[in-house]
């Protein structure tokens, strides 16, 4: 098994160890070339997997036993599985003469996953492992990528087998698109030449997709304003005058109107989660809608499209480019632009320590050149919108699944695949305390991730739906009772500093950067301070409140 | 609106499960279902009858197509395929005259006795689902006890096959 991960080039592997997978952690314990993090939850090396994979675009792995070991996995399998994340997750197993006995530590893995995988595998025959782990790093990393399970029954690991690793697999009914059918793709090309206000939304596909140069690309041609989703965030250039920022329910209003007011829409590896589209029926009134994306069953779910094209976006783009000729939209980019300059994005607590200033110093200090990852609420929606990312790989978020308690086992992943690089864990006082074990993890591989906490002792994104959709009805959303986080981290070994002024933030974030090690920087912030702008959940995108003039 | 379904799956522990879970979390509506081997070793044919609009189907076959063990998925045109379903029916005989009058409707509707006693019979009937309804709506005055259906099987006619890809054969 070592070998097989060897083979498919696995540097880091992340997991905790118990009875059914000891003979895996044995034959670890002399392998040199393969660095295993132990994790302090399972959940903690899931997410980890899943940052160093976000972070690299390799294949994330991460490792836990069977029973409990395997459920508490679960989370983090979703999580990855339901952003398009490249993962392999091995969990162990009774032997394969007490499956189905209700052993000790038996959990039905395969059964509980099969919803949140790719595809999963249980291996009862030492025989078939290698194959097994081949097409499970094949099937996780190409076509939309996900996370494939292997279950392996300790007598499976104790067993032997005569290694040979294939170099091909062929699977059938496991087919892989390439390019996008040539006639859908002259007929975008055909809309787009005709388009007067077009936009493009960029989905994280295209950042799994690798084709961020191809997107820069069709836009210096056409001049076409681009949208990020979420998850698309880093696909394209935000200091660029084409970009829109985030689409959606906290997007940025100038992309909302746009969408709005767009005849052309080019979405792109982007699945139109109900966080982007508001009311369906209203979305993008006026617009044709031109939707790539390698996965078919994303086409038509959930709005309706007119040019639908299944294929790798990369290679799409490459062959729409060609088919476009040089276009200017300087009406259009103008009316964008007067919207930008009327309604940016505001903080309504200017003077004090509020999340937006907190963010944007981050930007400041490291110049843009830092992996930001999140948990999920506010403190999600506000990294998402001060920060300005220009690269892929830099903004790590749950998305789709919104786990609180992703981010700080993320940036353990991130910190682990690119050591020099600064890693943040942008953090809210209630989902940092959803993995905060992970702080001897961080402190034992020296790993010197930076925990920001936006600390207004509320679960702030509840807390704002209460006050505007509850009327103000804080129903156990008040973290009473929270720790005291700085000396939490002092007594896991970390550093820690809390932050009260606005103008102590700067002073200590330096000294974070500085420290070379694991630090967590406690910030009190407006307990009231709100994510604007927001549009209501089932309301048009268009209809936003909290918008800046 | 009733879709058939010719669907060829790697025959893999759980592939049922998959798929049957598939459909109940996208909230997908199975009639029926039926599964059994092929004329390849390895890979199985299961005829699943789903309910559902357009778009619903297009969803149900975009989602089949993406779990690793099918291999094809294939809509079957009604007019285009034949389709059987099964059932056995066992029916309480308290008198001689009523065992002939279910002899009697076993003729009319051409199917078989399979088992005879005293006081019971087991019928088997074959053939379109209404005929096969018909059938048990027709018996149950006279006192049915148990019936068991499989579902519908079905196959595209003439020489229009759903196989396995060519270049992936054994």
């Amino acid at each position: 098994m070592i070998e097989c991960l060897k083979k498919e080039g696995v540097d880091i592997i992340f997991g905790y160890p118990g009875g059914t997978i000891m003979p895996f952690y044995d034959a670890l314990y002399d392998e040199p070339e393969i660095k295993h993090i132990l994790t302090r939850h399972e959940q903690g090396a899931a997410h980890a997997a899943d940052g160093y994979a976000r972070a690299t675009g390799k294949v994330g792995v991460c490792v836990s036993t069977s029973g409990p070991g395997a459920t508490n996995l679960v989370t983090g399998i979703a999580t990855a599985n339901m952003d398009s994340v490249p993962m392999v997750a091995f969990t162990g197993q009774v032997p394969t003469q007490l499956i189905g006995t209700d052993a000790f530590q038996e959990a039905d893995i395969t059964g509980i996953t099969a919803p949140i995988t790719k595809h999963n595998y249980l291996v009862n025959d030492v025989k078939k492992l290698a194959y097994t782990i081949k097409e499970a790093f094949y099937i996780a990393s190409t076509g939309r990528p996900g996370v494939v399970v292997i279950d392996l029954p300790k007598d499976v690991l104790v067993n032997e087998a005569e290694f040979h690793y294939p170099k091909r697999i062929s699977l059938m009914g496991y087919k892989l698109v390439k390019s996008g059918n040539i006639s859908q793709v002259k007929m975008a090309a055909k809309e787009i030449m005709a388009a007067k206000r077009p936009v493009i939304i960029s989905g994280g596909g295209v950042i799994m997709g690798d084709a961020c140069e191809e997107l820069d690309a069709l836009v210096k041609k056409c001049n076409i304003p681009v949208t990020t989703t979420l998850m698309g965030k880093g696909s394209f250039d935000e200091r660029s005058d084409f970009s829109l920022g985030m689409i959606g329910m906290h997007g940025t209003a100038y992309s909302n109107y746009a969408i709005c007011e767009a005849d052309l829409i080019i979405s792109l590896g982007t699945k139109f989660s109900d966080r982007v589209t508001g009311k369906i029926s209203e979305f993008a009134p006026h617009a044709r809608l031109i939707h790539i994306d390698i996965d078919p069953a994303e086409i038509g779910k959930n709005v309706g499209v007119d040019i639908p094209i299944v294929g790798d976006v990369k290679e799409t783009l490459k062959d729409l480019a060609e088919l476009v000729t040089e276009k200017g939209h300087d009406e259009w980019l103008e009316r964008i632009a007067d919207w930008k300059a009327k309604h940016p994005l505001v903080s309504f607590n200017p003077d004090v320590l509020n999340p937006q200033f907190i963010i944007n110093s981050i930007y400041e200090e490291t110049g843009g050149d830092a992996i930001i990852v999140t948990e999920v609420g506010q403190n999600q929606m506000w990294a998402a919108q001060y920060f300005t990312y220009s690269k892929p790989r830099t903004f790590l978020s749950s998305g789709g699944l919104g786990t609180m308690g992703y981010g700080f086992p993320a940036a353990i992943g991130a910190k682990a695949a690119f050591p020099d690089r600064a890693v943040f864990d942008i953090a809210g006082d209630g989902s940092i305390q959803m993995n905060i074990q992970e702080l001897a993890t961080s402190v034992r591989e020296d790993l010197d991730v930076n925990i920001i906490i936006l600390n207004n002792s509320y679960l702030g994104m509840v807390r704002q739906w209460q006050e505007l959709f509850y009327d103000k009805r804080y129903a156990s959303t008040h973290l009473k009772g929270n720790p005291d986080f700085v000396k939490l981290a002092e007594a896991y070994g970390a550093k820690g500093r809390r932050v009260e002024e606005k103008k102590d933030f700067v002073p200590a974030l330096k000294d974070a950067l500085n420290s070379g090690s694991t630090y967590l920087l406690d910030c009190v912030i407006p307990c009231e301070e709100n994510v604007y702008p927001m549009v209501a959940p089932g309301a048009c995108i268009n209809k936003m409140m909290g918008v800046g003039e | 609106m009733k879709h058939t379904l010719s669907v060829l799956v790697r025959d893999s522990p759980g592939v049922l499960a998959k798929i049957a879970g598939l459909f109940s979390r996208r909230g997908f509506n199975i009639e029926s279902l039926a599964v059994g081997h092929t004329e390849s070793e390895g890979i199985s044919r299961m005829t699943i009858v789903a309910s559902g609009g357009e778009h619903t189907l297009e969803q149900i076959k975009k989602q089949l197509n993406k779990l690793i063990d099918v291999i094809k998925v294939a809509d079957l045109d009604p007019n285009k395929s034949v389709g059987r379903d099964m059932a056995l029916i066992k029916v309480k005989i308290e008198s001689p005259q009523k065992r002939s009058e279910v002899i009697q409707m076993v003729d009319v509707f051409r199917a078989k006795i399979l088992d005879i006693s005293e006081t019971s019979l087991i019928v088997e009937i074959t053939g379109r689902q209404d005929k096969v309804e018909a059938f048990i709506r027709l018996l149950e005055p006279l006192g049915i006890k148990e019936v068991v259906r499989t579902g519908k099987i079905a196959l595209a006619r003439g020489l229009k096959v759903v196989s396995l890809p060519k270049q992936t054969k054994k």
